[in-house]
């Protein structure tokens, strides 16, 4: 008898299947966005509302953005797979790493007992029993990201900027063969 | 066995990506796979009738310690959700491009007819 | 994307829901370190709206509320903003560590308020600013594009 989270694995992994394999364009999207939704009915259950507000509106976003990829090409066009030889090797390969993976994971420990119920001085207890005294934030999640660990969001702050910089330059390209039509707005607009 | 369940949904986004040859297929896999590992790291920070680590003025200290979630892997991957958004959006504008540039989503073609 | 937007209701409905929706954002960040939500999920609800009004108008209306060159210079500003914040904890007259949340050691305020918890409501406010900002000149970009049909003979 699986748990509440198996039930919702297994919703996840059959919606990615039937997103990968579908032929229309837009059932895949919409399959994406159920795997979506699936994440943040798994968040909310384990208890991590920080966590799980942000996907609710980036899975829209991305939903937005895929749709527009896919608007002047055609929502039928059906490209198959690669050739059979190389597809029976990768599935071969992907069977015996999951099968090596099995094996890891029964070492790891039981779903329920995290870090903080077994060691004392975990630095994950030290954040929750002095939280509030040291930030003054009772939002711990909060606290631990900006105050206790602020490096890693200055990096996360740098990686988004990069990526965004990147699709910039990828979109702003300026040497188009018609100079008769301007293709995005000059930057000052 | 809930980490190997875990592990499988990864391996079908690893899946997609390596035998598909239509670019937005290839970008779905790899949104699949990110959300693999997002799911996974909360997994690990779940605890047994847990409270979420947000205090409020009704919550005695000791009640919050003894049945709090961990908060640490939370907040890593409230980051990497956003990371992964920046980096769909970057992966479909060069789709964008390449499509414009050689006709077609087909990686295969695309190596045929590059130059 | 259509130039003209959509239906009439749609338009009359998307003007009285985005304003409660920028409220919505604007109140998540700032209350960050009190319910759940913080920076990044605010920031994308305030880029959320802009989405709204491209879908329901078009693409110059958008553009008419917020420029390109104005998008850029906030992202700079929020990113300028937040290094300066934890460059100014480094000081030997502030705590001397890069980070340290020196408002809260000076004066603490009171727990659970909305101004309790130092600098954390200022890094949540440059976080919003630069996430709501990058994810509107991504989007808008996109939008902008136009894909033609077939190949090219060079770029």
């Amino acid at each position: 008898m699986l748990e509440f989270i198996g039930l919702l694995l297994l919703f996840m992994i059959v919606a990615s299947i039937v997103a990968i394999e579908t032929r229309d364009l837009l059932a895949a999207v919409i399959s994406l966005t159920a795997v979506g939704f699936g994440v943040i009915i798994a968040f909310f259950y384990m208890r991590a509302p920080d966590v799980a507000v942000v996907p609710i509106v980036v899975e829209v976003l991305v939903l937005v953005i895929l749709i527009r990829s896919t608007l002047r090409v055609g929502l039928k066009t059906f490209i198959g797979n690669r050739d059979l030889f190389g597809m029976i090797v990768t599935v071969a390969m992907l069977a015996v790493v999951f099968l090596a993976g099995i094996r890891v994971f029964s070492f790891f420990p039981t779903f329920g007992e995290p870090v903080i119920t077994r060691i004392p001085d975990a630095p994950s207890r030290i954040y929750l029993e002095n939280g509030l005294k040291d930030t003054g934030a009772a939002n711990i999640v909060t606290a631990v990201l900006l105050d206790y660990r602020g490096y890693d969001t200055l990096g996360e702050a740098t990686v988004l900027f990069t990526a965004v910089m990147g699709a910039i330059a990828v979109i702003r390209k300026k040497a188009r063969k018609k100079p008769s039509e301007p293709e995005v707005p000059e930057w000052g607009e | 066995m809930l980490y190997a369940l875990c592990f499988l949904f990864f391996a079908v986004g690893l899946y997609g990506v390596l035998v598909k040859r239509n670019l937005i297929k290839i970008i779905i896999s790899l949104t699949i796979m990110e959300s693999a590992v997002n799911v996974f790291i909360v997994m690990v920070c779940y605890r047994k009738d847990a409270i979420a680590p947000i205090l409020d003025k009704t919550i005695e200290s000791q009640e919050f310690l003894a049945h709090a979630a961990d908060p640490l892997p939370q907040a890593l991957v409230l980051t990497a959700i956003v990371i992964g958004l920046g980096v769909t959006a970057m992966t479909v504008a060069i789709a964008m491009r390449l499509y414009e540039r050689y006709g077609t989503y087909d990686i295969q073609e695309i190596k045929r007819l590059k130059g | 994307m259509a130039n003209k937007g959509m239906t009439p209701i749609v338009k009359v409905i998307s003007d009285w829901v985005k304003s409660f929706i920028m409220l919505f954002g604007i109140y998540i960040v700032l209350f960050g370190h009190l319910t759940p939500g913080g920076g990044f999920a605010g920031g994308v609800i305030i880029a959320m709206v802009y989405v709204l009004i491209t879908l329901a108008h078009g693409k110059e209306e958008a553009l008419r509320r917020m420029r390109m060159g104005v998008a850029a210079e906030l992202d700079s500003v929020g990113a300028l903003m937040f290094l300066i914040i934890a460059l100014l904890g480094v000081s030997a007259g502030f705590g001397g560590r890069f980070f340290a949340n020196y408002i809260h050691r000076l004066n603490p305020g009171k727990e659970f308020s909305l101004f309790s918890a130092g600098t954390i409501p200022l890094y949540n406010i440059a976080i919003a600013l630069k996430v709501a900002t990058s994810l509107f000149l991504v989007f808008i970009l996109l939008v902008l594009l136009k894909v033609i049909h077939g190949p090219e003979g060079e770029a």
